[in-house]
């Protein structure tokens, strides 16, 4: 298979040599960081992990959409700002009538979308009522399950009348999959995006790059940056030498936790670490009837050592957690110590079950760091206590046909969960992991009809619990956010309380 | 084994021989020794142990999860020469038959068809069919090795159709035809022991690619599926630890140069030592 490499030979053994050579390199096992030279610059280049299959938050589940359009392309009546807070966004205020159930929202003056439609109150109910609509393609429908009505009383003023009292309608609100889109380029955003937000499309390079430009008609202040780029970088050290070399001035999540040593030592850059929403779970396939058996679970959950998990395969970056729940949430109780890593209790678990050591798993595992690193160390965890497992690393579209849609063919998987506040997936029906409590279901629609805090608060402390008991997946750890950034941009997240990479407050200083 | 016998060099000469051949023996014996005895299990973990330089207890320290690399090392040879030595049998018992066939059926139907076909298999580059073979049927051994098998009939199909014709043509072959031997015997008794060099030496080439394969499959994914040892996948898993910890990328690219190296040398040295006119023949 080698061919010439065209030096001429002076000996049998230095040709071999330099065709070994030439072999060797050919195989493309060298990597090498140039360094590029620093420019001042009036835009800002961020490298993302996944590419977005489209740009249209309000038709489909991936992170991806919405941290490329969040509050750059896209903007709700409400937004969720860095600290996880509502603040207004397109609706300039509302007031809630003393029912609890009547919003009434007054928009903004002098909103236009980028193709220059002006908005007003029957985008907001067309946007509405097309997210709940017959075939919507709407991947939180949720959100919206308690409106009534909406009504449109005059062109600034948008009336929502609930069924029930729902505590968390204007975070919902805030939502990426609850933007305000145009009638007119509602069909046509997936791939030519139309939205109220300071940055338009500019362009998008498949497989490549995404580039935002800054909109000239922006309702609001000016962002500082005139352009932001989504750099399209999958692979952990490709995002380090993009890093290094310059091309790209931020990774707002960062594959390879173990080059962040790197970059503290480095002048140039900051690395900074946050919370996220994401709750990384071992889930199991409760279809299986292996896996139906509640002290399987359990034996899987007590045979794994989260803190070397997280230290193994993070290097140290994550919290562990013992249910489907954010830490930094007010509303969190912490659960690890009723569920420990507990490998005699495992195996005495698996016996009364009657598992037979050798029991085989098959672990399906996408393609990010903690999943594929994480896979590593849970199957020698189960090993240890008697399971044997297959480890099939599948890239995302597998993982989305063959675990989360189809015949949800797995036994375990690895993944991470970072929709904010999303406990309410162990209620639903047919979800991929099939976890079917009725208990849980009855709990989860109890919960959305009370409204003061402290009584929510304790309602999810219990659902929490029930979560845990049941052992409804192994809970391993909450990611964390680690961002490399130049260390002349300022105004980005450190924490990301729902999928967005905001850079409407970015700047060069 | 006429040719083997009638080398007329001696051993002294052909420093790339025993160069080759102690290197490739070195690889050899550490697969046979990591078959009952490494001297971690490759596969045990301990997290708290990771990235460790060199110690006692780690002759040459310990990987991301805490295994120990020695260990992986050995196994990865074990895998590597698995993949290697089934990909040679896979290529030599499609070739060999496919070969010999054409040379005995020369411009026939059967020649014909057997040259189209491996015109096709070369008109890919072998790693890019190897990956569209892996990339359908998944990771795991099996199917690297079924992946880099194809490639290999179709190579020793050629080489062994071109050293058979040039045997063909002599004429103790030619007498063998006119007293009326029949094909089988002729096949086995004339051809077969005079191109077992030429295929010997391809065979050791192959090898050192099959390796070369397995490791570039391993890289990216589609290769031996973890936790089982191999040289690729270790470099793969060092890609992002060059900073911290370099030698996790440097022992592996080691083992893989070090057997490759030997592999092809050995080679060279053979088709020296068994007859230099046969250069011509190689072809890699």
């Amino acid at each position: 298979m080698a061919q010439n490499i065209g030096i001429k030979p002076v000996s049998g053994m230095a040709r071999t040599l330099y065709r070994t050579m030439g072999l060797i390199i050919a195989s493309g096992i060298m990597a090498l960081a140039l360094i590029g030279p620093a420019s001042a610059k009036t835009g800002v280049v961020l490298a993302i992990t996944l590419e977005p299959p489209h740009l249209d938050p309000t038709a489909g589940a991936p992170a991806a959409i919405d941290e490329v359009v969040y509050a750059n392309l896209f903007e709700g009546l409400t937004r969720i700002d860095a600290l996880g807070q509502v603040k207004p966004g397109l609706a300039e205020r509302w007031v809630i009538e003393d029912d609890g159930l009547t919003y009434r929202f007054i928009l903004r003056k002098g909103v236009t979308f980028h193709d220059g439609a002006s908005l007003d109150s029957s985008d907001v109910k067309f946007s509405f009522d097309r997210a709940v609509a017959e075939g919507s393609e709407n991947a939180q429908k949720g959100l919206f399950s308690a409106i009534e009505t909406i009504e449109t009383p005059d062109p600034q003023t948008v009336v929502i009348k609930l069924t029930r009292k729902e505590g968390l309608f204007l975070w919902n609100l805030g939502w990426g999959d609850a933007v305000i889109v145009d009638p007119a380029s509602a069909e046509t955003n997936k791939t030519n995006p139309v939205g109220t937000g300071p940055y338009k499309l500019d362009n998008w390079t498949r497989g490549d790059s995404i580039r935002l430009v800054r909109s000239s008609n922006y309702w609001g202040q000016k962002p500082a940056m005139d352009s932001v780029t989504f750099k399209i970088i999958a692979d952990p050290s490709a995002q380090v030498t993009a890093l290094l070399a310059g091309d790209v001035d931020v990774v707002p999540n960062i594959g390879a936790p173990e080059s962040v040593a790197q970059f503290e030592a480095d002048p140039r850059f900051v690395v900074t670490q946050g919370t996220t929403e994401g709750e990384t779970l071992l889930a199991m396939n409760e279809r299986r009837p292996l896996l139906q058996d509640v002290r399987v679970r359990k034996a899987i959950q007590h045979a794994i050592d989260r803190q070397a998990l997280i230290d193994g395969a993070m290097f140290g970056f994550g919290t562990p957690i013992g249910s489907h729940f954010a830490p930094h949430n007010p509303a969190y109780t912490d659960l690890t110590e009723a569920t420990p890593y507990d490998p005699e209790k495992a195996k005495d678990l698996l016996a009364q079950a009657g598992v037979a050591p050798g029991t085989k798993l098959v672990m399906k595992l996408p393609p990010p760091t903690y999943a594929r690193r994480g896979g590593e160390i849970v199957a020698a965890q189960l090993k240890a206590v008697g399971f044997d497992v297959e480890q099939i690393p599948v890239d995302w579209g597998q993982w989305v046909s063959e675990v989360f849609k189809g015949d949800h063919d797995f036994d375990l998987t690895i993944v991470s969960h970072t929709e904010p506040l999303d406990i309410g997936i162990y209620a639903r029906d047919d979800y991929y992991f099939g976890y079917d409590n009725p208990a849980f279901k009855t709990l989860m629609s109890k919960i959305d009809t009370v409204s003061d805090p402290a009584g929510r608060n304790t309602l999810y402390k219990e659902a929490q619990r029930m979560l845990a008991d049941d052992a409804a997946n192994a809970f391993l750890f909450q990611l964390a956010k680690v961002t490399v950034q130049r260390k002349d941009l300022k105004g980005l997240w450190q924490n990301a309380p729902i999928q967005a990479n905001d850079m409407t407050g970015a700047r060069w200083e | 084994m006429r040719l083997l016998m009638s080398g007329s060099k001696s051993g002294g000469h052909l420093p790339q021989l025993w160069v080759g051949g102690a290197l490739t023996a070195i690889v050899l014996i550490t697969a046979l020794v990591a078959g009952f005895w490494t001297p971690y299990p490759a596969d045990q973990q301990s997290i708290i142990d990771r990235l460790q330089g060199p110690s006692m207890a780690h002759w040459l320290g310990t990987d991301l999860y805490g295994r120990d690399i020695l260990s992986r090392i050995m196994g990865g040879a074990q895998t590597a020469l698995w993949v290697g030595m089934a990909a040679i049998g896979v290529g030599l018992a499609g070739g060999l038959p496919l070969g010999l066939a054409a040379a005995m059926n020369r411009n026939g139907l059967i020649d014909t068809a057997i040259a189209r076909g491996s015109d096709l298999i070369f008109a890919f580059p072998a790693l890019l069919t190897a990956v569209l073979i892996a990339a359908i049927h998944g990771p795991g051994m099996i199917n690297v090795i079924v992946a880099v098998g194809i490639f290999n009939i179709a190579v020793f199909a050629r080489v062994v159709r071109g050293a058979a014709l040039s045997i063909m043509a002599r004429p103790f072959l030619q007498a063998a035809i006119a007293i009326g031997r029949p094909w089988p015997s002729i096949a086995l008794v004339h051809l077969l022991p005079n191109i077992a060099g030429v295929v010997a030496v391809q065979a050791t080439v192959q090898f050192a690619a099959a390796i070369l394969a397995e490791a570039a499959l391993s890289y990216l994914g589609l290769g031996i599926k973890p936790p089982d040892p191999s040289w690729g996948k270790m470099l793969a898993d060092a890609q992002t630890l060059l900073y911290l910890s370099p030698m996790q990328a440097i022992l592996p690219g080691l083992a893989i140069v070090w057997t490759v190296l030997g592999l092809n040398l050995l080679g060279d040295g053979l088709r020296d030592a068994l007859d230099p006119k046969l250069r011509s023949l190689r072809a890699v």
